[in-house]
């Protein structure tokens, strides 16, 4: 290559193309440099490289100062030297220091075993922490999907970065200065008080035990417990993708069957799929966008399009907070995980002859803002939620582990029926595109009676940030949009509001490429080829179901046919629609 | 108009704190009354430098200089120098020498090995009057530059100059102006760095405050040369008097059509607007003064890119200081072989020092770059007040480190100082005589960074704060000899590992003071003593029942009533309650009250 | 939804203010300025309304307030006393003075007295070293103070 830079890295030379920097060609040679703020997703296009920790120093020959090979380029005949004795004795004393001011309670953090911070004290062989003094001490705070410990922070940024750059929520952001900077929200307020979408990417990124998810496991084990209790779940499509992580199996292995398995061997009353709600989902939310569509087809002019998916509750949370005066847009649609609990704590509950009080709805989920949805009152009947609680991936891998139970010897065992039956469609709602696509095998066949026979949409597929794709519907040409990340939500969102929106139907998920990028998910450690693995899963099993249409699952069928009548039926609206909130900050002029 | 006679008052901040509007408001009165203001104006100048004997009055043309002068002195000054033209005897400068008074400060020690280029018209001319800037030869060097000299003949003369940034680094000025001028861009900033944050310096401030003009002309000096045509002042908002002075400045040079469309006639178009700082010492460092420009939070970023290729708004951008501007319009009038003949031989032209602390002559010099520690202190400075010892000198402020008597010969320059363990900084150089304790000030100076680290990067952020605590520990009489191997090796980790200017040079004050000062140190941590007898935990105050002769003074001004005795009998301090504030000491006129 | 209330002339007047910065993101510290001049201090309510204006989290806005010490959460005192802190002022005995102005009012640094009365801060450096040490209570500059004049000084406010 032409702009080939060569150096050498301890003593060992490297070419390397021009803007590559000393990180990034020592990797490639297998040295491997500590970091702790920097963090590169490449494939999603998320960088933190602030080179504000300097854990990541290194010796260049010529330069008075050590070198934070995080962000400095290599440059051609560099002389670079990683663990020479000066490197080595900074590099403790720059961990040591950020040591002395972080709490010493690993034995009880929730990151124990998965702290970036701990393993890099185990790298560099740290015995003890030389310095005493001040520990910047905040108050905890718990919010319903996220417990946030500032007295944990190391200030990489991380979550700052994510929360602004990448999501342009803004609900976290640097304070103070000096030895008082931390991350946190405007005036220390609560997270439940601020632009907060419970997203959980700054728990997904953040290296130490600031940011953790609020945990629901001991609640679940209690209820498992009672002889009085039902105690049912639901696994959302993005759960069964990356599980086999947390055991040590490669990312993008399907764990289905084992999962299942599990589930059951922990006491679970039935163990069902969020799948099957995913269905309903595009029966509700599919019938929707036809609606529109033909009134638009029709010549009416108020009709609201586009349509927006709903199924995200990190979205859902963004727009009621951002953008109030478009509530009107997104589909009425509940998500799966609410359309799950209210089918069955009615149709399924009166059908096994179950109280509602007695029966207990978990969900293990991908994201975090699930917890904060299944709280939500809109979703509760007499004060009860039609989901009782949800749990994350992580959390279910660590309740397998408690329970002594072998995941990898387990055997697969199937979902039971009714509320486990599931198609293609519904498997891969969990990457980004998924509900798009789902929606598009439904709607096409609704609206032109014809078979569709090729269901791949692949131009809703992938990685990147906004795909826009046009299908021709019986000589409509149909225009549709899918985004992942909330900053590209919001640009279109702007469009919208600007009038220069040129769709009819966008898919919106919160999370960099879906629900397998979620924030309850495995940790990826910045490594971005774990998400893009996790899709390809779910894309293979979609490919291998013999049902690949929602409204070809047989359960729905007769789950229409004996209770909820037709799509947006008065039954379905009440069970299966919601409604939206101006979340918004007021000013109130006095 | 003209006047025979002109009676310059000292406006800088220093003088205006003593008074010095009054003296104006006075002396224009007693004029008026005896019908004289249309010969005699009165104008407030800038800072004459010669603070410590605030506030002065200069009657020109004969060069008379009035100190400690009082609004009540008005009126004789008026009556007996301006119409009778006898000098007030009584308000000349008394050399502490000779014991007799000088009248023209070209003969006091304190201005006479001085050479002020970038001070050059503060003292001289009315800064609110652009008129007195143009009769200096004000702006005749930006129309020398952009109506006979190319950009890159400009950028030539400076580099050949040797000008080097005054703001702390010393990078050469005229390459700067050189990488900033070889990138395209559809706009370019020149940036002036007014956000002076030293603790001991105030240099900028007194030439922004005394000679506004003469940083506004080199601003556009600079646009011309690197093709910028937009210019921004980031100043201290704390600086109200340099902010009006510059304010008022850059509206004369529009009307003067010095700044705006088409200046002298050519296709040069530059114009200046003013940002506020907010109290941040780390947006000296370039960078971080680039964000806090665009209103975020000043923290330093990685270099490169330098601001030459990505400032301002990302456009390419140059950055200098006050002081190094204020020195372009001389070298372009004088010639760089003129200015490369002063100062040493890798430092050229002169440096301006805040000359703070136990000396006699606290003020505001400038001198050429080579003179020596020794000079400045003694024969400008007058020496250490009140005929104490000296015991060092700390320049570079925050950045730099402790001098003590064997630098003394050192001549001053960049790499002289570098070499010394300190650094020139931005100028304050801050005496210090046996009652300095040397451990004390270095927690000073760390107490000054900690407060004022951004805290982006670990080591400034944790670091400082830690080197902080150990200090403090040592003052308290708790440090170990430990503490000593961990100040020197954090001190070196922290300069090797932070991430920009401030945090690299942070612990230059604990470096130097264990060099220079070892056995202060080993007094702390081994005796539990402190030899200057500043450490309060380590003080005890002690009445000698020998010497006091029982007046009570120093029970009536003890704040906490921790001082007990009989009339005309000897006093005793009760030491549970006292909280060795110094006042009894202070007051007691028989010595009788001592530390040990 | 949060609400945050504020009186009206005043949003107004912050209204008015953001637009003669062109509601630009970049000239938050201006805005900020200017709205410490207008308010005395930066309270929530006025960051909230700042925030609005110029269309950036508001946890940006607080983000900048908390970085700049000039900046300031808490309404100042009727006379604000500063202390300066410089070099020159500190080697020439300002601590000591400092230390008694605390001891007397019973603050500490960046604190108001109950009855809004006093508030007292340190500075670095106003550059009357000559003069050091030196306090600033309002617009007025007292020299070569020593720690036995603070209670006299005090006394000229009462």
């Amino acid at each position: 290559m032409e702009n080939n830079i060569t150096l050498k890295i301890d003593n060992r030379e490297i070419s390397v193309p021009k803007g590559t920097t000393i990180l990034e060609a020592a990797r490639e040679l297998g040295i491997d440099i500590p970091t702790l703020c920097y963090m590169n997703l490449k494939d999603l296009c998320i960088k933190n490289a602030p080179a504000s920790c300097r854990i990541c120093v290194v010796e260049v020959e010529g330069r008075k100062n050590l070198a934070p090979s995080c962000a400095t380029r290599c440059e051609n005949n560099m002389v670079v030297r990683t663990n020479t004795m000066r490197v080595l004795n900074a590099r403790r004393v720059v961990l040591e220091l950020m040591l002395s001011d972080h709490p010493s309670d690993c034995l009880v953090c929730a990151k124990s075993g998965n702290c970036e911070l701990q393993d890099t004290a185990i790298k560099l062989g740290i015995r003890e922490i030389p310095f005493a003094g001040e520990k910047s001490e905040f108050k905890v705070d718990l919010s319903p999907s996220i417990r946030r410990d500032a007295s944990k922070c190391i200030y990489c940024r991380r979550c700052e970065m994510m929360c602004n750059d990448v999501q342009t929520v803004g609900a976290l952001g640097a304070v103070n200065r000096g030895f008082s900077s931390v991350v946190m929200p405007a005036f220390d307020e609560a997270l439940i008080d601020s632009e907060c979408t419970f997203c959980g990417q700054c728990v997904a990124v953040c290296p130490v035990g600031a940011l953790t998810e609020l945990s629901h496991t001991n609640r679940l084990i209690n209820d498992l417990a009672n002889p009085s209790k039902t105690v049912i779940v639901q696994t959302a499509p993005a759960v069964r993708a990356a599980l086999g992580e947390e055991f040590g199996l490669p990312a993008g292995t399907s764990v289905t069957g084992k999962m299942v398995a599990a589930l059951r061997q922990l006491g679970f009353a039935k163990v069902f799929d969020t799948d099957f709600a995913a269905d309903l989902t595009i029966m509700e939310e599919g019938t929707e966008l036809l609606g529109r569509l033909n009134a638009f087809l029709n010549g009416d002019k108020e009709v609201k399009l586009p349509i927006i998916t709903s199924c995200c509750p990190g979205w859902v949370n963004f727009f009621e907070k951002q953008f109030p005066d478009l509530l009107d847009r997104p589909s009425s649609a509940r998500s799966p995980q609410q359309m799950f609990g209210a089918i069955a704590k009615t149709y399924w509950a009166e059908k096994m002859g179950i109280k509602r009080e007695d029966l207990i709805v978990v969900s293990v989920m991908p994201c975090l803002a699930k917890k904060f949805e299944s709280e939500r009152d809109e979703f509760k009947t007499n004060g009860d939620p039609d989901v009782n609680y949800s749990i994350s991936t992580r959390e279910l891998a660590a309740l397998i582990k408690e329970t002594n139970i072998n995941f990898m010897q387990l055997p697969d065992e199937d979902f039971d029926a009714p509320l486990g039956e599931s198609t293609g469609a519904a498997v891969i709602f969990g990457a980004s595109g998924g509900v798009m696509e789902a929606a598009l095998r439904t709607a096409y066949e609704i609206q032109t009676g014809k078979t569709l026979e090729n269901v791949d949409f692949e131009g809703v597929r992938g990685i990147e940030n906004l795909k826009e794709a046009t299908i021709d519907v019986d000589g409509f040409e149909l225009k549709v949009a899918v985004a992942h990340s909330l900053g590209t939500a919001r640009k279109l969102m702007n469009e919208l509001r600007a009038g220069t929106c040129k769709y009819h139907a966008i898919e919106v998920m919160a999370c960099p490429g879906g629900c397998i990028g979620g924030g309850g998910q495995p940790f990826h450690h910045g490594d971005s080829a774990r998400i893009k693995a996790r899709a390809k899963a779910l894309y293979t099993e979609d490919a291998e179901k013999s049902f690949r249409k929602s409204h070809e699952n047989p359960y729905i069928v007769s789950l229409y046919e004996e209770f909820l009548g037709k799509p947006m039926s008065e039954r379905a609206h009440h069970l299966l629609h919601t409604c939206y909130f101006n979340r918004g900050k007021e000013i109130i002029e006095q | 108009m003209s006047y025979k006679m002109h009676v310059l008052v000292c406006g800088g901040t220093g003088c205006r704190a003593s008074a010095s509007q009054q003296i104006i408001t006075r002396l224009e009165e007693s004029l008026r009354e005896k019908n004289l203001e249309d010969e005699v104006q009165v104008i407030a100048t800038g800072c004459f430098g010669f603070c410590e004997k605030g506030p002065i009055v200069k009657i020109m043309p004969d060069n008379t200089f009035y100190v400690q002068v009082k609004p009540e002195d008005a009126e004789e000054i008026v009556n007996e120098h301006v119409i009778k033209g006898r000098k007030v005897e009584r308000l000349l400068y008394k050399d502490p020498e000779k014991k007799e008074a000088v009248s023209d400060s070209k003969h006091m020690g304190f201005y006479k090995k001085q050479l002020r280029i970038a001070l050059r018209n503060c003292g001289f001319i009315n800064p609110e009057n652009i008129e007195e800037y143009i009769a200096r030869d004000g702006y005749s060097a930006l129309a020398k530059c952009i109506t006979e000299l190319k950009p890159e003949e400009v950028i030539q003369e400076i580099k050949l100059s040797g000008l080097r940034g005054r703001g702390g680094g010393g990078f050469p000025t005229g390459l700067k102006w050189e990488f900033a001028s070889k990138y395209q861009a559809d706009q370019k900033y020149v940036v002036c760095n007014a956000d002076e944050g030293d603790p001991g310096a105030f240099m900028d401030r007194s030439i922004m405050e005394g000679d506004p003009h003469s940083v506004i002309e080199a601003m556009a000096i600079c646009g011309y040369s690197i093709g910028a045509t937009k210019g921004l002042v980031y100043i201290r908002a704390e600086y109200p008097l340099a902010i009006q002075r510059l304010k008022i400045a850059i509206q004369q040079a529009k009307e003067y059509g010095l700044l705006g469309q088409n200046i002298f006639g050519t296709d040069f178009t530059f114009d200046i607007e003013l940002r506020y700082g907010a109290g941040a010492f780390v947006c000296g460092e370039e960078t971080a003064l680039i964000h806090s420009m665009e209103g975020h939070r000043g923290e330093p970023t990685m270099k490169p890119p330098f601001p030459a290729e990505s400032g301002y708004l990302n456009r390419p951008t140059n950055v200098n200081n006050v002081e190094t501007l204020a020195n372009i319009p001389a070298i372009i009038m004088k010639g760089a072989n003129w200015f490369n003949k002063i100062g040493t031989e890798r430092s050229k032209g002169t440096k301006v020092f805040a000359l703070a602390g136990k000396i006699n002559n606290v003020g505001l010099i400038e001198v050429p770059m080579g003179t020596t520690l020794r000079e400045v202190i003694y024969e400008i400075g007058g020496g250490i007040k009140n005929d104490k010892k000296f015991k060092a000198v700390q320049t570079g402020g925050p950045s730099g480190g402790c001098l003590t008597e064997k630098h003394l010969d050192v001549p001053i320059d960049f790499d002289n100082l570098l070499a010394s363990g300190s650094m020139m900084g931005s100028g304050g150089m801050i005496v210090m005589d046996e009652d300095d304790c040397m451990v004390s000030v270095a927690k000073f100076y760390l107490e000054f960074t900690v407060e004022e680290s951004c805290g982006k990067c670990t080591p400034c952020r944790v670091g400082n704060k830690r080197l902080h605590e150990i200090l403090d520990k040592i003052t308290q009489g708790k440090g170990t000899m430990e503490d000593l191997d961990t100040l020197r090796n954090l001190s070196r980790v922290i300069k090797d590992t932070a991430l920009c200017g401030l945090g690299q040079t942070s612990p230059n004050p604990v470096l130097s003071t264990i060099d220079n000062f070892y056995d202060e140190y080993l007094a702390h941590i081994k005796d539990k003593k402190c030899p200057a007898g500043k450490c309060k935990a380590l003080l005890m105050y002690h009445i000698d029942p020998e010497l006091c002769i029982g007046c009570g003074l120093c029970a009536r001004n003890c704040p906490v009533d921790a001082i007990v005795g009989e009339r005309k009998e000897p006093h005793f301090i009760n030491t549970a309650k006292c909280i060795k504030c110094g006042a009894c000491m202070e007051k007691c006129k028989f010595k009788a009250v001592s530390t040990r | 939804m949060t609400q945050i209330s504020l009186a009206k002339c005043k949003v107004d007047q912050l209204v008015k203010l953001c637009e003669e910065f062109g509601n630009q993101e970049g000239e938050l510290i201006n805005v900020l300025h200017k709205a410490q001049e207008l308010v005395g201090y930066l309270p929530r309510e006025v960051q909230e309304v700042i925030a609005r204006q110029l269309n950036i989290p508001v946890s940006k806005v607080y983000g900048v307030v908390t970085f700049y010490s000039f900046f300031t959460m808490t309404p100042k005192g009727e006379h604000p006393i500063s202390v300066c802190m410089g070099t020159a002022c500190y080697v020439r005995g300002a601590e000591k003075v400092l230390d008694e102005f605390k001891r007397v009012l019973k603050i500490n640094v960046g604190e108001t007295t109950p009855d809004g009365k006093f508030s007292l801060t340190s500075l670095r450096c106003v550059g009357a070293c000559g003069l050091a040490p030196v306090v600033l209570i309002g617009e007025k500059v007292y020299g070569r103070v020593t720690p036995g004049e603070v209670e006299k000084i005090l006394k000229e406010f009462n």
